[in-house]
């Protein structure tokens, strides 16, 4: 009883600890998962640092901002706004095994 | 007008958050946290931004963030700049309050109402995503008419609450609408807000797939929407000038905005909505728009 009173005591005087994954991998949360067509891709195209409109708009932040722009799988709910947003038609929402 | 390169590549929130797939809020505190930076302490009443920034022991995001009791968000963001101003690090650290609809519009009013009339130099952001999304959609002050919520199941008898006018006559030197679905509007007003004294109030349309009934992939144009539609204008109040967005500009023109319905049948809480409450809905939006066309003239 006493341990775990002190376990208790040692969460609440705690620091909370900044973490990735703070809700696990949530890229579990779908099967379905953004790929891009490297083909169609703007700024890939251009080669220039432009559109991006895929790393803008992911409420996850797991896009990020470069040539070309990588999505980390493991965290990536597949809600599929980036799919809805990108203005080239470049990603389609593809069942993908996340491990 | 900035451009996406603006936008620090830095982020504040980690990816792998409780925040549901799709979700509107989470999007506005990523940008707001861009345009604030690191420098920045939070201050959260239980909403939907509680569950995103996770459970005991650990935290999803960067910066610091203080977790207060529902209805004391303007209390708690007057008592961290009151301690800050103590130790010397008010002009260094901004103080964020962020709070849900019902944090705002129910519980948190008259915490919020007082540090606006002390003049509490704070950027408080109320995201609105029109119910209690956190505890299963129940109807909030502002949630909109006719909408269906699990305590208003014929659909809300009663219209939502005009929040920005009531903080408006508060005479507080900034009030920003803002929506989701424009980030880069966003992160303008935020960006503005830095360097002025004083309350600063933002009211931010928060689209929320569960709770709306539309698939997470269509938050943004959901929240387009409601722009499109002059359902949600956007405007900013800067010491009681009044000042339309870009975004909202040319829906000025009744012409070019869309029928109100295309807003209300692409989202499953308006199903039980008949054609006298659209009638409604046009006549609101109609009259909304007057008055900003006048408030416009008298500048």
């Amino acid at each position: 009883m006493t341990d775990s009173k002190k376990d208790y005591q040692k969460i609440l005087g705690s620091v909370q600890k900044p973490v990735i994954g703070e809700a696990g991998k949530t890229g579990t949360w779908s099967s379905k998962k953004p790929i891009i067509d490297l083909n169609k891709c703007i700024p890939v195209k251009s080669g220039k640092p432009s559109c991006f409109n895929c790393w803008l708009y992911c409420p996850e932040a797991v896009v990020t901002r470069t040539i070309p722009p990588e999505i980390d799988l493991v965290y990536c709910k597949g809600c599929g706004i980036c799919m809805e947003e990108c203005p080239v038609k470049a990603i389609k929402m593809e069942e993908v095994n996340p491990e | 007008m900035v451009n996406v390169m603006d936008l620090p590549e830095e982020e504040f929130i980690y990816p792998g958050t409780r925040a549901c797939a799709g979700c509107g809020m989470a999007l506005i505190y990523r940008i707001a946290l861009k345009a604030l930076g690191a420098k920045t302490i939070t201050t959260v009443p239980a909403s939907c931004l509680t569950v995103l920034h996770g459970m005991q022991g650990f935290c999803s995001t960067k910066i610091s963030v203080y977790h207060t009791p529902f209805a004391t968000t303007g209390a708690s963001a007057s008592g961290i700049l009151a301690s800050l101003e103590d130790k010397g690090l008010a002009d260094e650290i901004t103080v964020l309050a962020f709070a849900g609809d019902g944090g705002t519009t129910d519980i948190g009013i008259q915490a919020l109402s007082g540090a606006a009339e002390r003049g509490t130099n704070f950027i408080y952001a109320c995201y609105d995503n029109e119910a209690y999304m956190n505890t299963g959609v129940q109807r909030s002050g502002s949630t909109p008419l006719g909408v269906r919520t699990t305590t208003t199941p014929e659909g809300k008898k009663v219209r939502k609450k005009n929040m920005p006018k009531i903080l408006e006559a508060h005479g507080i030197p900034y009030i920003a609408t803002a929506n989701a679905a424009y980030p880069l509007d966003l992160f303008e007003k935020f960006k503005r807000v830095k360097n002025i004294k004083g309350t600063k109030y933002f009211h931010i349309l928060s689209p929320c797939p569960p709770g709306w009934g539309y698939e997470p992939k269509n938050t943004m144009i959901i929240g387009r929407l409601a722009n499109e539609t002059g359902f949600w204008p956007l405007y900013e109040v800067i010491n009681g000038k009044f000042e339309l967005s870009k975004p909202s500009k040319r829906y000025l023109e009744s012409s070019k905005r869309k029928p109100i319905i295309d807003y209300l049948s692409a989202q499953k809480r308006f199903k039980s909505i008949d054609d006298t409450t659209t009638k409604i809905y046009e006549e609101n939006i109609k009259n909304v728009w007057k008055e900003i066309k006048s408030r416009l003239e008298n500048h």
